[in-house]
């Protein structure tokens, strides 16, 4: 033992031996691994987003056209303004522009140029000013897919003919409507405030997000309340038994089951035994209200259990009943933690699919909900069925509703950091 | 404990002695005198679980004066302080064996509610432990759930008035709306006794109220205490045998979950019957 001692004693105490230089390669060996896992997790988010914001990219403009349009008189009866037949006098203004074509295959193909969505156009601009009958007037409108795709690249000219979805005429008749001025591409507004469409260029998400504000305020009233009357029994008022340490053990597994199966349950109790409304949003807030339970209940838990017992003995060293201590004292000091819990789950929510799928949530309904009792899709299902559309223009389409829908989950989740900074207390 | 412990309790022990003989006197003749007996407890047992922390404890604390419990750690003194009011209730596992009267009144009784006990008896605790809230708040949330008073003149008289009689009107009578929290840990403390005196208790717990806070402002509780034993029933417990020295005139000396020794605190400190007594005070264990 001695001999070691001096063995080593030659060596001055402050130089470092071979084992501490491999502690310290230790250390930075580790440090490096944490490096890397970030910088390759941020990679792998940066190529999702990024790849999702490029494809999004062209779905920010729609192509439209505007066309100079006579409606005669007599052809639309100022009365009841909304008979007239609007595609023939469509038909008649395309025909001005191009008096050349004339066969019906080179007027079906002239026609698939423009949305099938102009005569609405037309129609509600009539209607709402039938002085406009007899006139000649403006008016702009959706160029259909083929031509939208035509003007942002997606289909190539340069491809043989047979290899394209567009005719050298279509592309022909296109160049002559840009050289006339008639093309523009302003902002796509549409695809906010437009209900689905079985065309991309008049598709939009206003069904969808008004289906989703249902659902999630249904999820809201539903799982809130019933969450923190949970969660307060368990923490604050249940005594410590075998039961409810079988519920609390419960309550932790509801929380890992997969949402697919809640959705069958929904199927099964809400719409088959309850005869609930199939699609509606009610359905899918309640359904998604029963995953969003489990993380408000242990959220609420916790935030519960960070009130510190010092504030429930003073409550109740003057005398406070326990719900009164529970409601003056607990529960508002908890709140932050809760609303944050909350927040997250109904953002979890928001971006659930798969029990959707299950209580019809995926239908094709084109006109946005007007109660939470009629048919509607939600924004995720809205992505669901966009991403199995084959038309070329719902590609960028499901992409920018990707990026709406992880628009609303940032917003979320900044608003419960923001109210965990702003709220935080320090005993 | 250390030798420099020892020297200082036996120390301030003889300078007791020495300055406050009369004093000693007066406490004697007044309670002679008769002080009433304010709780009675007899056979007080309890259990955490399986485990029992405090064996037959029968005790007679008189009204309006100072009784402090002392003892080593884990001797049961907060435990049966806590009986007192039945904080205990609140621990799922505790039970309480034994009857606590209350001017005549068992508080185990079923008819008894805690509620109305713990109006009656108040507690500070061994942390300051105001309610995040406004300092008015904190003194009015008693009055309030009680119906003592309703939110106006009423209420600001009776916040005043307790603020007063803890000795903290004049430090924060401008400012009554700011949180208590933003108090120095001194003033937190006296405000908890402003919030427990605001219900109107004939009895104050206190469980260890200085040990978390610095001489200066331990020594202003300490005064308020000798103040308050004019009109309420004090118990205290407490780790410093000069605390429980400047402030009780009885003490009480617990030792592994009994009650060994009750008796005038200048007679336990200067002359104690009990053996276990001596060495604590003397410092040769705790």
């Amino acid at each position: 033992m001695s001999d070691t001692a001096q063995g080593t004693g030659r060596r001055a105490w402050y130089e470092p031996d071979a084992k501490l230089k491999r502690r310290h390669a230790a250390d930075r060996r580790l440090r490096a691994y944490g490096v890397a896992a970030i910088v390759f997790a941020l990679t792998m988010l940066m190529t999702l987003v990024g790849t999702i914001a490029i494809t999004a990219a062209p779905a920010v403009t729609q192509t439209m056209v505007t066309l100079n349009v006579e409606v005669p008189e007599g052809a639309v009866d100022p009365s009841d303004p909304r008979g007239g037949s609007y595609q023939k006098i469509l038909n008649e203004s395309v025909a001005r522009i191009f008096p050349e074509v004339d066969t019906p295959r080179e007027l079906r193909e002239l026609r698939q140029l423009f949305s099938n969505g102009g005569q609405y156009a037309l129609r509600d601009k009539v209607a709402a000013d039938t002085s406009l009958i007899g006139r000649t007037f403006e008016i702009t409108f959706p160029l259909s897919d083929i031509g939208d795709q035509l003007r942002k690249g997606v289909i190539d000219r340069d491809l043989p003919r047979e290899q394209r979805r567009v005719s050298d005429e279509q592309i022909g008749w296109y160049d002559r409507l840009v050289e006339q001025d008639r093309i523009s591409a302003p902002l796509n507004w549409g695809l906010i405030f437009n209900a689905d469409s079985r065309f991309p260029e008049l598709a939009g998400l206003w069904g969808a997000l008004v289906g989703s504000f249902y659902a999630l305020l249904i999820c809201f009233l539903v799982s809130f309340p019933v969450g923190i009357a949970a969660a307060v029994y368990l923490e604050e008022f249940a005594p410590k038994n075998r039961f409810t340490d079988l519920i609390e053990v419960n309550i932790n597994n509801l929380a890992a089951v997969p949402s697919i199966v809640f959705g069958l349950l929904g199927l099964a109790v809400f719409l088959n035994f309850f005869g609930m409304p199939r699609s509606a949003p009610i359905v899918g807030g309640l359904v998604l209200s029963l995953m969003t339970l489990p993380t408000i209940i242990i959220a609420t838990r916790a935030a519960l259990k960070a009130v510190p017992p010092s504030i429930r003995e003073a409550a109740i060293g003057v005398g406070a009943s326990r719900m009164q201590t529970v409601g003056h004292h607990v529960l508002p000091l908890a709140m932050p933690g809760i609303l944050t819990g909350t927040i997250i789950g109904l953002a979890q929510a928001l971006g659930e699919t798969a029990p959707l799928l299950l209580i019809g949530m995926n239908a094709f309904i084109t006109a946005a909900p007007d109660s939470m009792f009629n048919p509607s899709t939600a924004l995720p299902t809205q992505i669901y069925i966009w991403a199995d559309s084959p038309e070329r223009g719902f590609t960028s389409r499901t992409s920018a509703a990707i990026i709406v829908l992880l628009g609303f989950l940032v917003c979320m989740n900044a608003i419960a950091i923001y109210m965990r900074k702003r709220f935080e207390r320090r005993w | 404990m250390t030798m420099l412990d020892t020297t200082e309790a036996s120390g301030m022990i003889m300078n007791k002695t020495a300055d406050e003989a009369g004093a000693l006197a007066k406490a004697v003749s007044t309670a002679k005198a008769g002080h009433e007996t304010k709780i009675a407890a007899s056979k007080v047992s309890v259990f955490y679980g399986d485990k029992q922390a405090l064996f037959d404890v029968s005790i007679d604390i008189p009204a309006r004066q100072v009784m402090a419990f002392i003892g080593p750690s884990g001797c049961g003194k907060s435990t049966f302080l806590r009986c007192i009011n039945r904080m205990n209730d609140t621990i799922d596992i505790c039970s309480v064996r034994g009857t606590i009267e209350i001017d005549g009144a068992n508080i185990y009784d079923p008819k008894i509610d805690p509620v109305l006990l713990r109006a009656r008896v108040g507690m500070v605790f061994q942390k300051p432990n105001p309610f995040p809230k406004s300092i008015y708040d904190n003194i009015a949330y008693g009055p309030r759930i009680h119906g003592v008073a309703k939110p106006g003149p009423a209420m600001d008289e009776i916040v005043e008035r307790s603020l007063q009689r803890a000795a903290l009107w004049n430090e924060v009578k401008d400012r009554l709306d700011q949180p208590g929290t933003g108090l120095s840990g001194g003033q937190q403390q006296r405000l908890c006794i402003a919030r427990a005196i605001a219900v109107d208790p004939d009895i104050i717990l206190m469980d260890e109220p200085c040990s978390a806070l610095d001489p200066i402002a331990t020594a202003k509780v300490e005064e308020l205490i000798d103040e308050l034993r004019e009109q309420y029933t004090i118990v205290i417990v407490t780790h410093s045998m000069q605390q429980a020295a400047r402030v009780s005139q009885k003490a009480a000396f617990f030792h592994l979950g009994n009650l060994i020794e009750v008796d005038e605190t200048d007679k336990m400190f200067t002359n104690p019957s009990d053996r276990r007594t001596q060495d604590y005070i003397t410092g040769r264990f705790g």
